[in-house]
């Protein structure tokens, strides 16, 4: 697997060593660097989620929460059959998502970064992509229900084509709706990392790999697929968090018809059930973690940033 | 903060002036300091109008912030941020939720001008001294506190209010007459399958509820003892049918707020759904025909009110109170009775609209002439009657009110499960 990443120098093992050297000043000034950011974290990242884990195990009336140490929550959550087919139907949107936005992410970095030659025209092309991104989350998701409606702008065509004779009722608030929103809003948290690390591939690799007879796909398998991998690997990240901590792209282009974990929570917050709530957070953080640690495991990120 | 620190230096020397000027109708003496307060207020949708804001600067001189939020953020802000708004524009089922955290301060009935107008659906409960309590939280019930800072309902009237009445309305089922083609008169039509994939009712538990339990009993399914208060079994028998139906795919989309009910009507994905009446007005105004459907077993009915922050005081309170006056005072009702509300005082609201209008949106009686909406869209024709006809009628048949059940959590995590199923 790293063979081909082998001209790559090896972990820098070394630099802790010499800097312990330097004595108590550089350590005190080496912690004053640190706390802005580890202040910032501590505040707004780590409390609130160790927030998060308490209220969850906290009871809950109609209109107000009480502390108490009580496992009722998690016990709803996992006695409840709807739990498991919610999670089931978030990892089934996260991997199918994950999926396309691969295939389309990795195509279009790789005509970037590949076959287009001038980089005025490369950086001219990405920007380009990032076009939708100017208008809000929301309105992309939206403009795509009157274009899928039953009498909306795709069925009409596809009508006075005459390729089908009723309208498709499957193209809006339905899982298909779902996911191509989500492809929609997703693809570019691939193409940006994948290009990023496609940019940084040496040429004469290439040309190495071309010189030695392989052929166009042969390259693209060998040489370029491996040396993306850290940029499909952040990608994967960006997609698949995003994707399993939505709810409003669910909510809106299923007609509130299917759930994933995120609508759970948003729905247990409506109704006030905060505590409820909280546990179904922390399951899902737990989840996403796991996620996040076997994907890791798979490729050192670090060794690229 | 600084407002606060300016009510407590104005109430002792304004205080006495103040409560004799609410008293008396304007010109106010506190005019020119009056003009300084800003009172923020928060509901839902259908009372939260700027026309509504610009009115009260103009004949009361001070400013009225709105917010508008769906029924379940304003539960939620009510009950968790009462620092957060000074008046509530909010249900009587919230009343009921939110009135136990004590974010909320009684009204002085005997401040209310108009309290002897209000129809008694407001006061015993009763539109007519013979007519019968409709199931669910009738507004009367949450209505009254024995005391102030009392956290119980009373059963009577005191002389303490909850909410002050501003609105309220019997909704039923919304169709599209053209796109079904066949008279409809009954609630068991929402789950006939001749609408497959064409039907909606809406996501807010408390509502969604009542009108689950409206088809559930049309269709002969279930006999309820009280359907605004369920018991487990009840609640767990209602689910089961809908979500049965929802996995036949008998819903086209679930809707939160007014304006995807009116999408999904004019758009032609839903043909018969539950739907609140301003939303039928809505679709009608963009020429698309739809009827708000009486049905034989009757309407859900709900009601709304103001309610008062229990942070609200001094000069702040004062004006609130001032603003409780002129709502009830006719404009505001004569601007929502043309929506095709009902305003808990109809006969101010009189004065405020033309014979035809009154007519045609209380009395059940043809419109003589073109009826509009306060924002001059055309709603009905000459010669047209109001779906369901007189305010006698359309609230006399009220079957349920919206309601907050004993098993309010129960419900709520079996709606939770619903929605996810």
């Amino acid at each position: 697997m790293t063979d081909l990443t082998g001209d790559t120098p090896p972990p820098e093992t070394t630099a802790a060593p010499k800097r312990a050297g330097h004595g108590l000043g550089a350590n005190l000034l080496g912690w004053l660097q640190a706390a802005p950011l580890t202040v910032i974290l501590v505040g707004f990242l780590v409390a609130p989620i160790i927030m998060i884990v308490i209220v969850s195990f906290w009871g809950a009336t109609e209109f107000s929460i009480y502390p108490a140490f009580q496992f009722d929550n998690y016990e709803f959550l996992f006695g409840s059959p709807v739990t498991y087919r919610v999670f089931l139907a978030t990892f089934k949107y996260a991997l199918i998502t994950w999926a396309l936005t691969l295939c389309i992410g990795f195509t279009v970095a790789y005509f970037l970064a590949f076959h287009v030659r001038s980089q005025t025209m490369q950086i001219a092309l990405f920007l380009l992509c990032t076009i939708p991104f100017w208008t809000s989350n929301i309105i992309r998701m939206i403009s795509w229900i009157p274009f899928l409606g039953r009498n909306g702008i795709a069925n009409q065509t596809l009508q006075d084509w005459g390729l089908i004779d009723a309208p498709l009722e499957w193209l809006l608030y339905s899982d298909f709706s779902v996911i191509l929103a989500f492809v929609h809003l997703y693809t570019l948290f691939m193409v940006v990392p994948i290009f990023n690390t496609m940019m940084r591939i040496d040429k004469s690799l290439l040309e190495a790999a071309r010189d030695n007879g392989a052929s166009g796909l042969q390259t693209l398998r060998h040489v370029i697929l491996p040396l993306t991998k850290p940029g499909i690997m952040i990608g994967t990240i960006f997609v698949v968090t995003l994707v399993m901590g939505d709810f409003i792209t669910v909510r809106f282009m299923s007609g509130s018809q299917k759930a994933n974990v995120g609508r759970l929570i948003s729905n247990d917050i409506a109704l006030l059930q905060y505590p409820s709530a909280a546990a179904t957070a922390v399951v899902l953080l737990a989840t996403v973690l796991i996620i996040i640690a076997v994907l890791l495991r798979f490729v050192n990120i670090r060794k690229e940033l | 903060m600084s407002k606060m620190r300016y009510s407590r230096r104005t109430i002792l020397k304004g205080g006495a002036a103040a409560a004799a000027a609410t008293a008396l109708p304007a010109p106010m003496i506190w005019a020119q300091e009056i003009k300084d307060i800003t009172l923020r207020q928060f509901g839902t949708g259908v009372s939260n109008l700027n026309d509504v804001a610009q009115k009260v600067k103009e004949d009361l001189g001070f400013t009225l912030e709105m917010t508008a939020l769906d029924s379940d953020s304003v539960t939620q802000r009510a009950a968790t941020q009462p620092d957060s708004f000074d008046i509530a524009d909010i249900e009587y089922w919230i009343c009921k939720k939110v009135w136990p955290t004590g974010n909320l301060q009684a009204m002085d009935v005997s401040k209310i001008a108009n309290y002897d107008k209000i129809v008694g659906i407001f006061k015993d409960g009763k539109l007519t001294p013979d007519s019968e309590i409709a199931q669910g939280t009738a507004p009367h019930s949450v209505g009254f506190i024995p005391e102030p800072g009392a956290t119980t309902f009373a059963d009577e009237q005191t002389n303490w209010m909850t909410l002050i009445p501003t609105i309220y309305n019997a909704d039923t089922l919304g169709i599209r007459p053209d796109l079904i083609g066949r008279p409809i008169n009954t609630w068991a039509e929402l789950l006939n399958p001749e609408f497959k994939g064409k039907a909606s009712i809406l996501d807010i538990s408390s509502i969604g509820i009542m009108d689950m339990a409206m088809v559930c009993e049309a269709m002969g399914e279930i006999t309820y003892g009280d359907k605004g208060n369920m018991t487990r079994e009840e609640i767990d028998a209602t689910f089961a049918i809908f979500t049965e139906a929802k996995r036949a795919g008998q819903f086209r989309a679930f809707w939160k707020t007014f304006d995807e009910s009116v999408n999904l009507m004019a758009s032609g994905e839903v043909v018969i759904q539950s739907m609140w009446s301003p939303a039928i007005t809505a679709v009608k105004s963009r020429g698309i025909p739809c009827v708000y459907q009486p049905l034989k077993e009757g309407y859900r009915s709900w009601g709304g009110g103001i309610g008062l922050s229990s942070s609200l005081s001094g000069m702040e309170l004062d004006a609130a109170y001032e603003y409780i006056n002129w709502y009830l005072s006719g404009w505001v009702g004569g601007y929502l009775m043309r929506q095709g509300y009902y305003s808990a005082v109809p006969e101010t609201s009189k004065d405020f609209m033309s014979e035809n209008e009154w007519g045609f949106w209380f009395e059940g009686k043809e419109a003589t002439d073109v009826i509009t909406s306060p924002t001059g869209d055309t709603l009905a024709q000459a010669g047209e009657v109001r779906d369901g006809g007189s305010f006698e009628e359309r609230m006399g048949s009220v079957a349920c009110w919206n309601a907050v059940m004993d098993e309010n959590q129960y419900m709520v995590r079996k709606w939770n499960e619903f929605i996810a199923a």
